[in-house]
Parts: structure tokens; sequence; C-alpha cells
């Protein structure tokens, strides 16, 4: 689980994808060099510590085959460009990820060049088994650097390995390195820059098994164990005695819930004084700018529009980041493996499988990392399942919404002293929904439409590894990025041509009323559709904007009170209450629990299934269960308030 | 598991597939009775025939069990395990019936 797929805890690229390929002249090119290994070997890690920063994620088109390209560090004034595959065991083409690494390496991709030369990483404690995949690999006939990772460990629990005698095997130079300390990478340095005078002397030929025939090669990387007078490392002592406790019949489970409960109550809590930090930043910057801008209509497109716009979503970076670092020591200390393990049975009860728990728990966090996450699921339908049901958990995009309503209407009373109070439940409670509803519909969909036999389950256990700052750093970074170009981009729009659509037209020069601009012509035109829901008009405009990403209706809320006037008086809660029932505000958090709002999701679950059927499929659905939940919700408050 | 099946294993004697292998107990395998595609990525991941495999922790409430082989720790659902057959090793024969 950990570095191979973890690592590259696939981050949210919105459409239309980057360009994958590094810039390529015909003359004088730019080196490429393909770093391969089997899952848990440390690739990403090596990636990370070769490029830094310098790197950005892409998918190769019409598969679900992400992969990372960059620029490697170096001390030379050429450039060479790194592309970290996925993991694999062998070239054997079976599965989709296999076959992009096998059609890269072999040049067969006419969307991607050739490597000129191949850093295959294997894990050292675990030789004799890694080895196996230097077979195919050495058969490309391409320059290979072969590098022995988790040098430290192999030390430390008393293994040994002759890299001179291997590396005359294998007529290839081989190094033994630590990725996750920095050591042994100047052989990496060297290899890298010998690559160009290398080009043109392809390798010497060895003798390689079959490679069709596993037990072949086993065999063969048997030999080459013993001919490198490799002694296997005495078995993770520290590794076992955790899975002991991890594990325990009755203290594997609780500590399963406690850490899936601290995950959440940190969330809330944690990040509550950097986001009111972060607000308090906003409104008085905003403030800052009306006082010292003429009154102009720029400086209401810019108050109004941009900055209460932007600025309402700005606020939950800290919460968002909070729990990717969570989802990442989890994952990169091993844990995540175990969790899949733990959650195995009831998973399967629902129809899905341990693997699906990764994806649906970041999906707790932003569904579009977590629909990319389901990669690890290899049966087909287990993971469209789990596609489909991921945006039903509620991710950090719904908690504006939902803290917003909450506020406005429920009294904040304490049910149990101390522990609970009822603004806090209805919280949990809009979660539940949430996971009842998934769970309801993945045992739906895995009874009919994607019913498949009970798969197999196979699950590597990493060893565990103390999380390094260097991968969580470069991770949170890396989402920060994301989020706030999403900020810059998606929502921006929206707030600009809200404010530019609630502005006109213009009457005798001058905005109109709110209720006959563009804008609210709108919400009056869908107003028929939504008032059995307990829905106004303004409410309605809201819907409409949200449908971008479910936090923007805040934004525009913001905007359509701040455009009334009223906004300094009463505040956004209060601005709310006057347009909403209770009823209403019932109505309205279980259709947000509900809804598939979301721009993002549906473009990555278009890029992962690799047509608009299921996007499509996915958003009727919800857009079915959330309107028909939210009339049903209406009636009965309305029928229990009377 | 019927009943049926838990009377015929007693009466082998030996664990005759990875699912009857009680915890620790060290056995090797003979063959794999899977399609071709998921013995491949089991053999892959160590489970070849020839291989040692020790049975470590069940997953609490009787999930997929842990096996230790070829230098890592796999898990394994018991539909999994039971089609990977080991070999009859005498040795191993350490069930003694009345």
């Amino acid at each position: 689980m950990s570095s191979c797929h973890g690592d590259g805890q696939p981050r949210a690229s919105l459409l239309p994808n980057p360009s994958i390929l590094p810039p390529r002249p015909a003359h004088d090119r730019d080196i490429i060099v393909a770093i391969v290994g089997p899952p848990n070997a440390g690739k990403s890690t090596l990636f990370n510590r070769l490029t830094g920063l310098n790197q950005k994620v892409a998918n190769f088109p019409g598969v679900t085959v992400e992969h990372r390209t960059g620029k490697a560090k170096l001390k030379s004034k050429t450039d060479v460009f790194l592309v970290d595959l996925p993991g694999v065991y062998s070239l054997h083409p079976r599965a989709e990820d296999e076959q992009v690494t096998h059609d890269v390496l072999k040049g067969e991709r006419t969307d991607f060049p050739k490597p000129d030369a191949v850093i295959l990483i294997l894990d050292s404690t675990n030789l004799g088994r890694h080895l196996v995949l230097a077979a195919p690999i050495l058969s490309l006939n391409l320059p290979t650097l072969i590098l022995l990772n988790m040098a430290d460990d192999l030390a430390v629990r008393g293994g040994k390995v002759d890299v001179a005698a291997l590396a005359g095997e294998l007529n290839c130079p081989v190094a033994l390195i630590s990725a996750a300390k920095g050591t042994g990478l100047d052989s990496i340095q060297q290899f890298l820059l010998g690559t160009a005078a290398r080009l043109n002397a392809p390798p010497a030929k060895i003798e390689l098994p079959v490679l069709q025939d596993v037990p072949k090669c086993r065999q063969w990387a048997a030999t080459l164990g013993v001919r490198a007078s490799y002694k296997a490392p005495a078995p993770p002592l520290w590794t076992r005695r955790l899975d002991a406790v991890f594990l325990h019949p009755v203290g594997g489970p609780l500590i399963f819930l406690a850490v899936v409960i601290a995950v959440f109550q940190s969330i809330f809590s944690w990040a509550q004084p950097l986001m009111n930090g972060l607000q308090a930043l906003v409104l008085s910057s905003g403030h800052w700018i009306e006082s010292v801008l003429p009154d102009t209509p720029w400086r209401s497109l810019l108050v109004d529009g941009v900055w209460s716009g932007v600025g309402s979503v700005v606020v939950f970076l800290p919460q968002i980041l909070l729990l990717f670092l969570f989802i990442g020591i989890l994952e990169d200390s091993g844990y995540l493996a175990r969790a899949a393990l733990i959650a195995d049975r009831t998973m399967a009860k629902i129809g899905l499988q341990g693997k699906s728990f990764i994806p649906l728990l970041s999906a707790y966090a932003c569904a579009v990392p977590a629909i990319m996450s389901t990669r690890v699921i290899e049966n087909k339908r287990d993971r469209m399942a789990t596609i489909m049901i991921a945006p039903l958990m509620t991710c950090s995009a719904r908690l504006p919404v939902y803290t917003l309503i909450i506020l406005a209407f429920v009294p904040n009373v304490p049910l149990i002293k101390g522990v609970l109070s009822l603004p806090a439940a209805t919280m949990l409670g809009l979660y539940l929904l949430g996971f009842v509803a998934a769970v309801a519909m993945a045992r739906l969909l895995k009874s009919t439409v994607l019913k498949s036999q009970r798969t197999s389950f196979m699950l590597e256990m990493p060893p565990y590894r103390w999380p390094t700052l260097h991968s969580l750093s470069l991770r949170l970074v890396d989402r920060a990025k994301v989020f706030l170009r999403r900020a810059g981009t998606v929502i921006l729009l929206v707030a600009v041509s809200l404010w530019v659509l609630a502005h006109l037209p213009l009457h005798d020069g001058k905005a109109p009323d709110l209720e006959h601009s563009f804008a609210g012509m709108v919400g009056k035109t869908i107003e028929p559709a939504i008032k059995p829901l307990g829905f106004n008009w303004k409410i309605g405009i809201g819907l409409v904007t949200s449908l971008a990403a479910r936090e923007v209706i805040v934004g525009t809320l913001g905007t359509i009170y701040g455009i009334e006037g009223d906004e300094q008086s009463s505040g956004l809660q209060h601005a709310v209450q006057q347009d909403l029932s209770a009823a209403g505000a019932v109505a309205l958090l279980v259709f947000f629990a509900f809804a598939m709002q979301c721009f993002s999701t549906l473009a990555v679950v278009k890029r992962e299934t690799g047509g608009w059927k299921w996007p499509a499929f996915q958003f009727s659905y919800m857009l079915l269960l959330a309107y028909s939940g939210s009339w049903a919700a209406y009636r009965l408050t309305n029928l229990i308030l009377q | 598991m019927g009943w049926k099946k838990k009377i015929s294993r007693l009466a082998v004697g030996s664990p005759r597939t990875l699912a009857d292998l009680p915890t620790g107990q060290r056995c090797v395998i003979d063959r794999l009775d899977l399609p071709d595609d998921i013995a491949r990525r089991l053999m892959e991941m160590g489970f070849l025939p020839g291989n040692e495999v020790v049975p470590g922790r069940r997953a609490p409430g009787g999930g997929p069990r842990v096996f230790r082989v070829d230098g890592s720790e796999v898990a394994l659902r018991d539909d999994t395990a039971c089609h990977l057959y080991l070999r009859r090793d005498p040795e191993a024969d350490f069930v003694v019936l009345p």
C-alpha cells in the first residue's frame, strides 16, 4: 500500500489533462529515464527524492493509469526527465497498469516516447522475490541501473548482499541505497549523467529465463541471490509486534474505531481555530479593500463577487490539509493496509471488499482523489461500485453548507452534557445519512448491474515504517496547490459570473433588483420545481451555482445577500433564516447530503470510467435520491413541527 | 463451510489446502487451482508450487488471514486460500485420529 500506489496518493488534476510529455525537440532532445519497480519497493519515495517539487501528475489518455514526470535535480546542464511508472510485479500485460508500464518501456505508446534508460528499484530486504522483475526489465536491452532500496533496514535486520557480484552477474550497475534516508544516491547522479554517453552502446546480453514461466523466473532470481551471497534479513520483529496489537481480535477493531474517530474529531475541533483565523483574515481584508477603493461597480465586483465568493471557500483549507495529513500518515506508516484487512469482512457484507475501504475513507476529504485511489481494486465491478458510491461520503466541501444551515437553525442545546450538543449531533447524523445511503447503494449496485462473484482479495502487508516529514510535506503542498488552483479557477469563475448575472440587465444604466436580474430569472424559472422541497428562488440560484462545487452555495448566498444590502446588519445566518423555514432547512441539508454537485468529481469519474455513461448515471441517481429525500424530509419535518 | 466438508477434512487427516492450516504450521504449496490470471498474480506474490508458507494472524472477526510467504506477508480470504493445495508432507501429518 504504502509507497508505490500510496505515495502517489493520486491528486486531482482537473480536465483537460496537462500535457504528459516533457518537451522533447527532435534534435538534441532531453533524456527520459523510467523508474520501475514492484509495489512497496519505494519507487515514489525515490522519485520524490530525485525531483523534489519539480513534478507533475498525469494520466495516460484512454486508460486509468496515472504516472508522474519530473525533472531530475542534477549538477550538470543536461536535462534528464524522470517518469514514475505504476508499480508492477512483472511485465506480463494483464492488468491495465502493467500494460502501460509494458507499452511505455517497449516504446509502443504513440503518446509517450520510449525511455532512454531504466532505473529498476527493488526492496533489498526481499531481494529473492523482487529480483524476478529484473528479468523482463533487462530483456528490454535499455541501459539499466538496479537500485537495492532500504539498505538501512537490511543492515539493521542483519541481511547482506554483495553488490559487485550481483552487478557482475547482471552486467549492469547495481547500488545499495536508502531512498527514505537519502543515502547512496550518488550512484544515481553518476548513472544519469553518464546515460547520454552510454546511449549508443547497448548493454551486453546475459542469460535470461523464459519470462512467461513464473517458477523459472523465481528460480533464476534465487540462483542470482546465491551467487551474490545474499543473506535475507531476519523477519521484521517490530512489524510482528505491532501486528499483534493492531490485528488483535479485540484490541484491533477498537484501535481501528479509535483511529477513525480521532481523524474526524480532529477535522472538526483542531481545524476550527485555524479556520476562524483565516475567516477573520478574509473578512478584515475585504473590509480593508472596501475602504481603500472608491465606490464603483468594480469595487462591488471585487468585494462582493470575488472576495466573498472565493474567500468563503479558501477558509476550508486547514480542514482539508489536516485530513490529508492524517490519511498520509496512515498510508505511509503501513497502517492503512491493516485497516483494509480489518474492514474486509464488513465491506464484504455490502458486496465490496477491504480495498474499497481506503478510497471510501479518503472520500470524507474529497471524492476526487478517492476515486483515483480506487485503482488499487483489481476487480472492475468492485471498483466501479466504489466509484459510484464515493461521492455519497460526506466530503469536506459539504462542511461549509452544513455549518451555515446548522448554526442558523439548530439551537445550541446540550444532549449529553459536555459531550454532545444538538448541532454536533445533527452534523453526525448527516455523516451517518451519507454513509447509510452509500451502503444501501453499494448493496443495490452489487446485487444488480455490478453483480459479480465474490472476488479474491490479495493484499501485501508492507512492514510498518515511520512516515517521513519529507514525503508528508510534499503531499500537503501538493494538496494545497490543487485546492487553491480550484478556488482560483472554478470558484472564481462562478463567483464572477454570478456577480455579472446578478447585475444585468441594466435599467437606465443602473443594476436591477436581484429579482429582475438574469440570476434572479434563473432562480424564478426553477422555483416551481423546488417549491415542493421548501426552497424559494434565492436558494434556487444557490442550487444552480453549487452544481459546479457544493461549497459555492455559501459564497453565492453571501453575494446575493450582499447585493440586497442587509449582509452587514444581520449576517448570512440571519439572512438565510428569512428565506428558509425550519423544514426547508432540513430539506436543504438532505439535498446536499445526496446530490452530486461537483464538476471535478464528474470529470474524474468520466476519466476513470472512460466515458460519459457512468458519470451520467451517477449524476442522475444522486439527483433522484436528493430530490426525493429532501421532499420526504420537508414533508416529515412539517408534520412533526405542526 | 458445511458439515460434510469438515468431516472429509478430518478423515483425510492432514490439511489439504491453505485454508485448513492452523496458525503457525509450516507447509509447502503443491498447486494452485484458480483461473490463470489470479494464479499468476499469486505466484508473483510468492505462492509458488514448492514454496513454503506459514499462516499468520487472521483479521479480527474472521476476515482474511495473513500468510508469510517468500519474504513478505500477504493477506488472503479463505475462499481464495482454499484453492491453494498443499504438498502432502508426512511430517505435517500430526493430526492423530482416534
